[in-house]
């Protein structure tokens, strides 16, 4: 086994199609990205249920449990953006528990992390960006664009500071998607790598299995932290719409 | 020698950068930390946003790099 299979250390990230379904032409088959995605909607939507299943005015310690991820976010909405972010609780909460879900499952073997696809990411950065965008408009009206010209700014610096600061607004859910998509990708393929070090080395692969259970625990490490600063970000971009400049 | 491999060891050059960069931050807190104790709590907040922000920027270059080697 060891030596005859060659390094490949993005195969891993290759999206596979469990149960083709063919719907009037449209591909709805459920690949394997998509069963992972399930998987951590479910195991969210039973983790919480089970645990605020019954809410009592002093909340047990299953309830505590499943208050943490809110109350988490609500002090780093509170810390952002004021009283004023609060109805934003749930909508941020949803996001970090997703991502810190499709990080963490993909640590299991033989599993797929659906975050290191980078379509993915940027469908949900794209999604926080139209909810921002969107709320920017309804609460601000068209004072809104105030984001892109601050008030007293003299009107002939007017041509170069828009587009910057709209290229600058634009590629905020592109870096945030970025960020999430190659500290995916990065982590996994150095596993692999190590893995396979480990095969190929014989006795010798102690050396490179003990690297490798650190590196698992880095990746722990780094799961938590972008999904941490995935929401962190987004709260701050909340942040501009909500008190523009 | 071809010139992907160049192209790729080229793109992970300024890796160097963002190491000193990662350095100087926990040089930074580790100093303000000793210097008043009392501001442990943000000071640690700070740094983890920091080590990602910066982080980012090691992984780009890096998904870069994989990108030039294997397309």
């Amino acid at each position: 086994m060891s030596g005859s299979q060659s390094l490949q250390p993005l195969q891993q990230f290759l999206v596979k199609t469990l149960i083709p379904i063919n719907v009037f032409g449209f591909d709805l088959s459920l690949t394997n990205s998509a069963a992972f995605m399930l998987g951590a909607t479910g195991l969210i939507v039973l983790g919480l249920g089970l645990g605020l299943r019954r809410t009592t005015g002093l909340p047990n310690r299953v309830q505590t449990l499943a208050e943490l991820p809110f109350s988490f976010v609500e002090g780093m909405v509170l810390e952002n953006n004021g009283k004023e972010g609060l109805p934003f609780v749930g909508f941020l909460t949803s996001i970090f528990l997703f991502v810190l879900m499709g990080n963490l499952l993909g640590l299991l073997p033989f599993a797929f992390t659906f975050t290191s696809q980078i379509i993915v990411n940027f469908s949900l950065a794209f999604l926080i960006l139209c909810v921002v965008t969107v709320y920017g408009f309804i609460r601000n009206g068209a004072g809104f664009l105030r984001l892109f010209l601050p008030e007293g700014v003299p009107l002939w610096i007017a041509p170069i500071l828009v587009p910057v600061e709209l290229v600058s607004y634009l590629s905020r859910p592109v870096s945030l998607s970025i960020r999430l998509f190659a500290n995916m990708v990065a982590g996994h393929s150095i596993l692999k790598i190590f893995a396979f070090f480990t095969a190929s080395l014989g006795v010798f692969g102690i050396v490179p299995l003990a690297v490798n259970v650190g590196l698992i625990g880095f990746e722990f490490f780094v799961a938590f932290i972008q999904a941490y600063i995935f929401t962190l970000l987004s709260c701050m971009h909340l942040n501009d719409t909500l008190h523009s400049h | 020698m071809s010139m992907n491999t160049i192209a790729a060891a080229l793109a992970v050059l300024p890796l160097g950068l963002v190491a000193m960069a990662m350095g100087s931050i926990f040089n930074k807190a580790i100093e303000s930390i000793a210097r008043n104790p009392e501001a442990n709590d943000p000071i640690r907040k700070l740094v983890f946003i920091g080590f990602a922000v910066v982080e980012s920027v090691a992984l780009i270059a890096f998904v870069v790099a994989v990108l030039i080697l294997y397309k």
